[in-house]
């Protein structure tokens, strides 16, 4: 790979680039290929065959059925003239936002709270965790329950004297995003509190003892020392997240239905209404397909930050 | 050599089952779940029963949205149910195009049921170019208003015989502690309540040059003022209306916490599951009084194609129970809409259907439902702006009508 670097980018390095590669791959492992290859066919018909379909079919006017009528861009200037559309597109970054950046603080310092010794580790850690294990409709139930203004927290403290006691999210458009945020919150939280769990345990117990010795305050430790140690923990649980954000649905659909009137529309909602219940898949893939966009880009950029660190380590 | 015969004979009358008499079970998608909706659904299911034989296999999923298009998916992905609930109008058209659907034609000349089915516009949802391809079971009218007579007692004002009059005793209603105006956030309720308003404002011939012709230029004449008073029903509503179902809001009426609803028919059959008396609990009121009018909205079930033809024979027999006038007459009762012809027994109508079927008695009060007009597509679009609207006090009633407009200019 020096040889490449060395000779920049010319024609002639790329060409010996390209021959070169091939003999310094490993001997092809036919076994493997085989073993997978049932993987590799559902990878290549579910994803990118049926990708390249929704693409195809985002520029025809296919209603029940897809067909071939192509019609050019009409879909997708439809798409970005419809409120609902750029509603749920501002609330799908606003929502992400939070909900990552929230549930990445709350669960690191869950996670340092267990971090403690307390007693009842174990009961803490499946109480946190619980909300996990349900589905977040009925996750989205429960909190729309609790926010309505009739039955829920509101009334509750209201019963107990503060009459004048206001907490009920989900009725008004400019607040509603908000209380999803918070069943969303709810739900996931554990899981990242676990992760971060693992992350600081498996720090080593020598940084602390060296920590000490030096008389770093403990909150510093934590802040300074050891979240920076626990990169691994920090990026899965940050992954995990990213994809729960991007096909956010039902708890949607559960607490607000999308309302009140659009204000907390997703584009996971568009999409599917579109090609089922309205009847105009060339709509819904249009849609679908601008919500490939941001993905794709974040794929990219990674190949590309691999590439060029790839790039950096052959030169050294 | 005995033996064999006997084999023989067996599997001959196996196979012979299998083609004539065999028993089906035919399953059903619908999204009717309240009580008064389940009362009327398990008339079908009965009366099905009660033919012999076959079975009605019950698959109720909550919301019309959710129903349909869970019997689209399954139509097309190769599973079709056996029968499907969707309302007249052009939700199917593409199946009927796509020749998914049984053809009922046969069936349907030999009962005549062009001959009773009435008034002409529910039947010309199922006949397409000749053939009958569904079967209308009911007529729903979305133009009614829902009053507690209990409520507006309490207020000391009388019963609205306008919208504006409701609004002008609506204050006095807040004042006595009752939410004036019931509604529930969902938006195809919204956009329905609108289209109510629509109608009392516009009149029948108005609105179908509107819907039906697309008349921008009377759309932006006409719309402004629509707008601007169902802006006027927001401030009466309570705050717990995001995200309520339409029940649970016809529920507020049915306690007397909440005065009006704007609903269609199907509310009178919660009225009836909770005991409440038409002209002493509740009030049915077709507004404006003077010009009364409702939608010739409602249900159809189809029948997707199948490949066996014991469930097909079983599909045909559904169909013909479903237009009976005896089970016309239960079914529509249960369920507070008008029956689809009008030689059944209406002695177990009560005073709300009567009042309906007077209405629609002259075709001038007829508005056709908007749905035979328009796709869904539009529909939804329709829906979309009317809950933005109403949720968002910021839209100004001029954006408003340049989306209305917009929608449709674009209505394929």
């Amino acid at each position: 790979m020096t040889q490449v670097a060395q000779s920049g980018g010319s024609a002639a390095g790329l060409a010996s680039a390209v021959a070169v590669k091939p003999r310094m791959r490993r001997r092809f492992n036919y076994q493997s290929v085989i073993g997978t290859m049932p993987m590799i066919a559902t990878a290549v018909g579910v994803f990118i065959i049926c990708i390249i379909f929704s693409i195809i079919w985002s520029f025809t006017n296919s209603k029940l059925f897809p067909n071939f009528n192509f019609i050019g861009l009409d879909q997708y200037v439809r798409l970005w003239r419809t409120d609902r559309w750029i509603i749920s597109v501002q609330n799908v970054f606003v929502f992400g936002i939070l909900s990552i950046g929230l549930g990445m603080v709350v669960g690191y310092l869950l996670a340092v709270f267990m971090d403690q010794r307390i007693k009842g580790e174990d009961l803490f850690r499946s109480i946190f965790l619980y909300p996990f294990a349900m589905s977040l409709v009925v996750t989205g139930l429960v909190w729309q329950w609790m926010f309505d203004p009739n039955l829920g927290i509101q009334e509750a403290v209201r019963q107990l004297g503060w009459t004048g006691f206001e907490f009920a999210p989900l009725v008004k458009s400019e607040t509603a995003l908000y209380g999803v945020v918070l069943g969303g919150l709810w739900n996931g939280v554990g899981v990242t509190m676990a992760i971060m769990l693992a992350g600081l345990r498996g720090v080593d117990a020598e940084i602390w003892k060296a920590a000490k010795i030096d008389g770093i305050p403990t909150w510093k430790t934590y802040l300074f020392i050891v979240l920076p140690m626990m990169r691994g923990a920090i990026a899965t649980s940050f992954i995990l997240q990213c994809t729960g954000v991007v096909r956010v649905f039902d708890i949607v659909i559960a607490m607000t239905q999308g309302g009140p009137g659009v204000s907390t529309q997703m584009p996971a909602i568009y999409v599917i209404q579109h090609i089922t219940d309205r009847v105009n898949v060339g709509q819904g893939m249009a849609a679908a397909t601008m919500m490939l966009v941001p993905v794709m880009a974040l794929i990219g950029l990674q190949y590309f930050l691999q590439w060029r660190s790839n790039r950096k380590a052959g030169r050294a | 050599m005995n033996k064999l015969v006997s084999v023989v004979a067996v599997m001959a009358a196996a196979f012979l089952g299998s083609t004539s008499a065999r028993a089906a079970d035919v399953e059903v998608i619908h999204w009717w779940t309240s009580g008064g909706e389940q009362a009327a659904v398990s008339v079908f299911a009965r009366e099905f029963d009660a033919l012999g034989g076959d079975k009605w296999v019950d698959t109720a999923i909550a919301g019309g949205e959710n129903a349909r298009s869970a019997t689209l998916q399954r139509i097309l992905g190769g599973d079709p149910p056996g029968a499907a609930q969707f309302n007249p109008g052009r939700q199917y058209e593409e199946l009927i195009a796509g020749g998914l659907l049984l053809d009922l034609t046969d069936l349907a000349t030999k009962e005549n049921w062009a001959g009773f089915i009435r008034p002409a516009s529910i039947s010309e949802a199922c006949l397409v170019d000749g053939k009958w391809w569904c079967v209308p079971v009911n007529i729903h009218s979305w133009n009614w208003a829902w009053a507690s007579i209990p409520a507006f007692e309490k207020a000391g004002v009388a019963l609205p015989t306008s919208f504006d009059e409701f609004l002008t005793s609506a204050p006095k209603l807040k004042e006595a502690g009752v939410i004036p105006f019931a509604i529930g956030g969902e938006s195809w309720q919204i956009s329905g309540a609108f289209g109510v308003l629509q109608t009392s404002m516009l009149g029948v011939e108005k609105r179908a040059k509107i819907m039906k012709d697309k008349d921008i230029e009377l759309a932006k004449a006409e719309m402004p003022a629509v707008f601007t008073k169902w802006r006027e029903f927001k401030q009466y509503s309570d705050e717990g209306s995001a995200n309520r179902n339409w029940n649970d809001t016809t529920n507020l009426v049915v306690t007397d916490q909440a005065a009006l609803q704007i609903m269609g028919d199907w509310a009178r059959g919660e009225f009836g599951v909770a005991g409440e008396k038409p002209g002493v609990d509740y009030a049915c009121l077709a507004l404006p009084a003077a010009a009364p009018t409702v939608t010739t909205g409602g249900d159809i079930f189809l029948f997707p194609k199948q490949s066996d033809p014991a469930v097909e024979a079983a599909q045909l027999k559904m169909a013909s129970m479903m237009v009976n006038p005896q089970v016309q007459a239960l079914f529509n009762n249960a369920k507070g809409s008008m029956p689809i012809r009008d030689d059944v027994d209406m002695s177990l109508a009560d005073d709300c259907m009567k009042r309906g079927l007077e209405i629609i008695g002259n075709d001038a009060n007829v508005a056709v439902d908007a749905g035979r007009w328009l796709s869904n597509d539009t529909t939804g679009q329709m829906n979309d702006l009317a809950a933005q609207f109403w949720a968002d006090d910021s839209m100004t009633v001029d954006d408003a009508v340049a989306k209305y407009v917009e929608i449709l200019q674009n209505a394929d």
